[in-house]
């Protein structure tokens, strides 16, 4: 890592500078701490990047075999397909978004725009700790309330087990509910307050306003807001992996059981040896995973660099 | 009335009610748990061990929870109040903060059960720590080092730049600078991320499967110091199951005529903690910033 050296300003000021002022230690030292990160990110890369691809190399098994939809490592021969899971990671992820949007947005504006201060001083904090609620709690309740629920009172519906996508996707829309809460009202509540005057000054209603004026400058923000919910549940695992009932299949519908590459990693990794070519499909969707999310940050960051307010 | 009116009052209603709801499902959650775990939660529920006869209780894991907080918390913070003073005080623009700024997004970014295979790799086998609280410590280190950096980094910025202009101009240097002013001035921000990263690090359980363990321990003699022997409860190097990860391991294994009443009264422990460390941040930090900004 190369070492800044530039010279301290007004440093000039002070005349002749002993050899340790010049070295400037503090900062070298400081550096070295924050640069940790960077070092941390290409360790886990590469250790993630190896171990991902050990299958093809390794295991010697064909990129048709994992770039299929079977799944049946016990097989012979064995199937290591992961779209299955790929696609159960995506289907989980959109519809919890789908779900979560509306409210959260809603609850962005409402907490912006239309809240008294009383109601306020409730939302916010219940919003920090509704963020901070574990995630197995969550998969505890949709396991013990959620999935029992579905399974008696909509059986009719199609949910025989309970275990489905639709649970899944609906304990995710509840986990990733502050987390586009509190971005989207961020952007929101820096929204300029001329625009706002201007326009009921022109005689509209606040959710005229609200409508024509400040989502659309906020649309950006709230795109952004959004894409890092989706980045949350495509990574989170437990929740998932207890109320989905894990078939490794093609998703069929919102009523069944499918799977995703989190909770089959969550599940099979105790049972494999490394080496194995089992174990190292579950390192390939790790590997998956780590695509997603750096897909997911390029994303934002593209949005992040032309978020202007026109 | 006319349309627009109209619709301002719908969309008003439609509002509140989104409000409401979403305020009543957090209500309904932690007032279940509470509910739930009456008659299990009390205090040797808290202290005896797990039993597999009874519902015995969670002394021991929650004895894990807690030392693998502190443990993360003692290698996190000195590092991430360190790299906070260069982004904030020394950092400015340029291809190396850029460079740091991005590591700290993408590191945010993976998920949590890749950082535990990651930690698997490289704690538990590669160093070869095994499944054992201080590889459970390091795998949450890796997300937790950005987050504790960003937060002090944030609390130093918000130190104003005329505490600073004020000591350079008294001849302080740069470094006793930002020792005896900016630091100070950033302690009670500091806290509360530490607070708020604690809380954080208590409920994570994903990233631990795989390196603190799944064993429930039976018995902790907590008589033992011999910080080598991975049987001592002290040890960095005894397996360490948290009590998140109890709850999936109960819920996985669904052994046992009382997991239901374990998990529900962990959960509840688990909700409770997460109120306790809002709550504490909170009150910390207004406290502490009345006393370092406050009248004296």
């Amino acid at each position: 890592m190369a070492v800044a050296t530039t010279t301290e300003r007004g440093a000039s000021l002070r005349g002749n500078e002993s050899f340790l002022q010049r070295l400037d230690v503090p900062r070298r030292v400081t550096l070295l701490a924050a640069a940790l990160v960077v070092v941390l990110v290409f360790v886990l890369l590469s250790f993630i990047t190896w171990n991902g691809v050990q299958i093809f190399f390794h295991s010697g098994v064909p990129l048709s075999n994992v770039l299929s939809t079977t799944w049946a490592p016990t097989a012979d021969p064995p199937q290591f397909g992961i779209l299955p899971f790929v696609a159960g990671t995506l289907g989980v992820m959109a519809v919890a978004a789908l779900i979560s949007t509306p409210l959260s947005v809603g609850l962005a504006i409402f907490m912006a725009e239309i809240a008294p201060r009383w109601a306020k001083n409730i939302a916010q904090p219940a919003m920090e700790v509704f963020v901070g609620i574990p995630s197995v709690v969550w998969g505890w309740l949709g396991i013990t309330i959620l999935v029992p629920w579905l399974r008696t009172n909509l059986s009719w519906a199609g949910f025989n087990l309970g275990f489905s996508w639709f649970a899944g996707s609906l304990v995710l829309s509840l986990m990733i509910l502050p987390t586009i809460t509190a971005i989207s009202y961020d952007v929101i509540a820096t929204v300029p307050l001329e625009m706002r005057t201007g326009s009921l000054a022109l005689g509209s209603t606040r959710w005229q306003t609200i409508r024509h004026v400040i989502l659309p400058a906020a649309r950006t923000g709230i795109v952004t807001a959004v894409v890092l919910g989706m980045m949350r549940a495509a990574g989170e695992a437990l929740a998932v992996q207890m109320v989905i009932g894990n078939r490794p299949v093609m998703p069929t519908g919102l009523t069944n059981p499918l799977t995703t590459l989190t909770s089959q990693i969550t599940l099979d990794m105790g049972n494999t040896v490394a080496g194995e070519a089992w174990n190292e499909a579950l390192w390939t969707m790790g590997l998956v995973l780590i695509i997603f999310s750096f897909a997911f940050v390029a994303f934002v960051r593209r949005l992040s660099r032309q978020r202007t307010y026109q | 009335m006319n349309r627009a009116l109209l619709w301002d009052r719908v969309a008003t209603g439609v509002l509140w009610a989104i409000g409401v709801f979403v305020v009543a499902v957090l209500g309904a959650i932690i007032l279940h748990f509470l509910l739930a775990s009456i008659g299990t939660l009390s205090i040797s529920f808290l202290t005896s061990d797990p039993s597999r006869t009874d519902v015995g209780g969670v002394g021991p894991i929650l004895f894990n929870s807690f030392y693998i907080l502190v443990l993360t918390i003692i290698i996190t913070v000195p590092l991430g109040v360190v790299g906070g003073i260069y982004m904030a005080e020394y950092a400015g623009e340029g291809r190396i903060p850029n460079l740091i700024r991005l590591s700290q997004e993408l590191i945010s970014s993976v998920p949590s059960i890749v950082v535990g295979l990651f930690g698997l790799a490289l704690f538990v086998t590669a160093l070869g720590w095994s499944f054992s609280a201080l590889s459970g410590a390091m795998a949450l280190t890796v997300f937790n080092l950005p987050l504790m950096m960003r937060l002090s980094e944030q609390a130093m910025r918000a130190v104003p730049q005329d505490e600073r202009d004020a000591s350079l101009a008294l001849g302080a240097s740069k470094w006793q600078t930002i020792r005896n002013v900016v630091l100070p001035l950033a302690v009670p921000g500091i806290i509360t991320g530490i607070i708020l990263t604690a809380g954080r690090i208590f409920g994570e359980a994903a990233a631990l499967i795989f390196t603190a363990g799944l064993s429930t321990p039976t018995h902790y003699d907590y008589t033992n110091f011999n910080l080598a022997d991975p049987r001592s409860p002290w040890s960095p190097f005894h397996p360490a199951t948290t009590l998140s990860v109890y709850i999936w391991k109960l819920n996985s294994e669904g052994l046992g005529n009382y997991v239901r009443q374990i998990a529900d009264a962990s959960a509840a422990i688990l909700v409770v903690a997460v109120l306790l460390f809002n709550l504490g941040a909170r009150t910390l930090g207004r406290a502490l910033q009345r006393r370092t900004t406050g009248s004296r």
